[in-house]
C-alpha cells in the first residue's frame, strides 16, 4: 500500500519535466515559472544564494562570514597557483578559453569531441598542452582549489550555457534523465529534493532550489574545505544512498550541462561559504 | 611557521572599523584524528592584542571554542586613516605572530 | 586612565602600565607581552563556577547590550557572534557558551577609544543560551541569546 501510496505521489510531481520534446529552453522557462509561484518573494538573483535565500537568519550569517571568509588563505595559494607559469613558460590564462569571464560558458558540447566539456576539463586541456600533468577531478587539493581562484575571475559573468545541435541536445536530455531518475535505496532523484520539495526541511536541512545551484562552485564547505559541484554530487548522491559516479565522468558532466543549463541569465559568484 | 594574518582597517565616520582573520587549526584537544584516532591536543590561541598608533585598544584572552582561522572585529574611536594598527597572538605552544596595516 | 576601570580577567594597572611603556617608547608594539592567559576562568567548568571565578555572579540584565547571534547556527563550528555594549565606559566584554564543558570563551579588554563593540566567531556544541557579560564603571551587566545547533540530514 505504502509502495502505491509513494509511486502516485511520484507521478504527480513530475510536472511535465521528463517531457522529452520539451526544449532546454523551454525546460529553464517551466522551472523558472516553478519556483516563482512557490516563492514570489523571491527575485531572481536571490538564487544565486541557495538555500540561504529561503531563510534570512542564514543570509545574515553568510554575509557576517563573508564579510572576511575563513578560507581567505587557501584563496590566496589558489592565485597562487593559477599564476605560477608552466615549465614551458606559459600561463593558464594563455590557454585563452580559460579564466576571466569564461566560466560562464561551461559546460559546453563539444562536436569534434562529441561530448561534453566541463571547465575542469578545459583546464586539464590546457595543462595537457603546456607538457603538464592533468588533475584528477576528485583532487580538491589541485582541481579544486585552482578552480576556486579560476572560476572566481568569471564572478558577475551570467551564466549562458549554449545547447547547440542534435548531439548536444542528446546529452543534455541525458542530464536531464539523470536530474529527474530516483534512484538509489531511498529512491530520491536530485529533483525530489531540490523541485518538488525545495524549501522544506529534511532532517533539519533546508532544501536549496536547484536553480542557482550551478553558479557558485567551487565552495568552501564548513569553513575551509574546498568541494567542487561534481564532488558535491558525490556527497549527495551517497546522502541518498546512491553509488556515486565519478567526478569528471560523462554522467557527471551530463548532469553538470543540464543543471548549469537551468542557472543561465544569474551571475558567477564563487568561491563562497557553506555549512 | 605560523601563516599570515590580514588586517582591514577601515576608517568610517570618528571612528576605525578594523577586521582581523588570523590562521589558526583552533584545536580544542577534544578532536580525535580520524586516520589515528589519537586525540589531536589542544592548540589555540590564547591572548590577542590590538594597538593603534602605540596604545593598546584591545587586549582579548581566548578559550579553544572560538572558531579555526579566527575572525576578529572590532572599532576604534578617534582613529582616522593613516594611522597605524598593530595587532599580535599567541597561542598555549608559544607560537606567536603578529601584522600590521594602516587604517584607509 | 580610569582607575576605576575593572576588567574581569586582570586589574586595570597592568594595561595601564603597558600602554604607557608603548607610549614612552619603552617597548616596540610587537614586543609587548599580552597578559597572562587567566587559566582559572578559562578552566571552570559549568556557568555557576565560571561566574564565580569571574566575580560576576551579581550581574545586571541590561537592555542596552545587544548581541547579534543566529536563531539557528548554519554551522555549529563557526557561529558569528557580535556585540555591541552602549553602557557608556564599557572596559571589557566577555562572552560565555553556557551549555559548553568550559563556558568562557572570549573576553576582550577594551581601551584607549576602543568601542563597545566586538564581533567574532565561535564554536558550539549543541543548542545553548550565548551569554555576554560586560564591565562599565565597576559594575558588571548582562545579556543572553539562545542559539540553536542542529546536526544536519546533509549539510546544505
Amino acid at each position: 500500500m505504502k509502495k502505491i501510496l509513494l509511486a502516485v505521489f511520484g507521478a504527480s510531481l513530475l510536472f511535465g519535466a521528463l517531457n522529452a520534446s520539451a526544449t532546454p529552453e523551454q525546460d529553464r522557462k517551466e522551472v523558472l515559472e516553478y519556483y516563482k509561484n512557490k516563492f514570489p518573494n523571491l527575485k531572481f538573483d536571490d538564487y544565486v544564494n541557495g538555500a540561504l535565500a529561503l531563510s534570512q537568519d542564514a543570509l545574515d550569517q553568510y554575509k557576517a562570514i563573508m564579510e572576511f571568509p575563513p578560507y581567505d588563505s587557501e584563496v590566496d595559494k589558489a592565485k597562487k597557483m593559477w599564476e605560477t607559469p608552466f615549465k614551458n613558460g606559459k600561463k593558464y590564462a594563455d590557454c585563452g578559453n580559460v579564466g576571466k569571464n569564461m566560466a560562464g560558458h561551461f559546460p559546453y558540447f563539444d562536436e569534434k569531441l562529441g561530448k561534453v566539456v566541463t571547465y575542469e576539463m578545459a583546464i586539464n586541456s590546457c595543462r595537457k598542452a603546456n607538457g603538464e600533468d592533468e588533475f584528477a577531478y576528485d583532487d580538491m587539493k589541485t582541481m579544486g582549489l585552482l578552480t576556486a581562484y579560476s572560476r572566481s575571475l568569471s564572478d558577475g559573468m551570467k551564466m549562458s550555457v549554449k545547447v547547440e545541435g542534435a548531439k548536444a541536445l542528446a546529452a543534455y536530455e541525458k542530464g536531464k534523465v539523470q536530474f529527474y531518475q530516483r534512484r538509489g535505496q531511498l529512491n530520491f532523484s536530485c529533483a525530489s529534493c531540490h523541485i518538488h520539495q525545495v524549501g522544506t526541511t529534511l532532517r533539519t536541512e533546508l532544501l536549496s532550489p536547484a536553480l542557482g545551484h550551478a553558479v557558485h562552485w567551487p565552495e568552501f564547505r564548513g569553513g575551509d574545505s574546498v568541494t567542487t559541484l561534481q564532488a558535491r554530487y558525490v556527497q549527495c548522491n551517497k546522502n541518498i544512498r546512491v553509488v556515486p559516479f565519478k567526478p569528471g565522468s560523462a554522467e557527471y558532466n551530463n548532469l553538470e550541462y543540464f543543471h548549469s543549463y537551468m542557472s543561465n541569465g544569474l551571475p558567477m559568484q564563487t568561491p563562497v561559504f557553506r555549512k | 611557521m605560523a601563516e599570515p594574518m590580514k588586517i582591514r582597517a577601515q576608517a568610517e565616520g570618528d571612528s576605525a572599523n578594523v577586521k582581523v582573520l588570523m590562521n589558526h587549526p583552533m584545536e580544542t584537544g577534544q578532536r580525535k584524528d580520524a586516520k589515528t584516532g589519537q586525540v589531536v591536543p589542544a592548540h589555540f590561541i590564547q591572548t590577542v592584542t590590538a594597538q593603534v598608533n602605540g596604545k593598546t585598544v584591545l587586549d582579548a584572552q581566548w578559550s579553544q571554542a572560538v572558531s579555526k582561522n579566527p575572525f576578529l572585529g572590532f572599532k576604534v574611536k578617534g582613529a582616522k586613516a593613516g594611522d597605524k594598527v598593530v595587532v599580535s597572538w599567541a597561542d598555549n605552544k608559544g607560537d606567536k605572530n603578529h601584522a600590521e596595516a594602516v587604517v584607509a | 586612565m580610569n582607575t576605576k576601570r575593572r576588567t574581569f580577567l586582570k586589574g586595570a594597572g597592568a594595561a595601564g602600565t603597558v600602554a604607557v611603556a608603548v607610549a614612552a617608547g619603552l617597548l616596540k608594539p610587537t614586543e609587548v607581552l599580552a597578559a597572562e592567559w587567566n587559566k582559572a576562568a578559562f578552566d571552570a567548568k559549568g556557568m555557576p563556577d565560571a561566574l564565580k571565578v569571574l566575580n560576576a555572579s551579581g550581574a545586571a540584565d541590561s537592555k542596552d547590550i545587544t548581541i547579534k547571534a543566529p536563531d539557528i547556527a548554519e554551522n555549529g563550528a563557526v557561529v558569528p557572534v557580535e556585540v555591541t555594549s552602549k553602557i557608556a565606559g564599557t572596559s571589557s566584554i566577555a562572552l560565555m557558551v553556557e551549555k559548553n564543558a568550559n563556558p568562557l570563551t572570549a573576553n576582550f579588554d577594551l581601551a584607549n577609544g576602543a568601542d563597545g563593540y566586538v564581533s567574532t566567531r565561535i564554536k558550539m556544541g549543541q543548542t545553548s543560551n550565548v551569554r555576554v557579560l560586560v564591565k562599565a564603571g565597576g559594575k558588571t551587566f548582562t545579556a543572553v541569546k539562545e542559539v540553536k545547533v542542529t546536526i544536519g540530514g546533509c549539510g546544505g
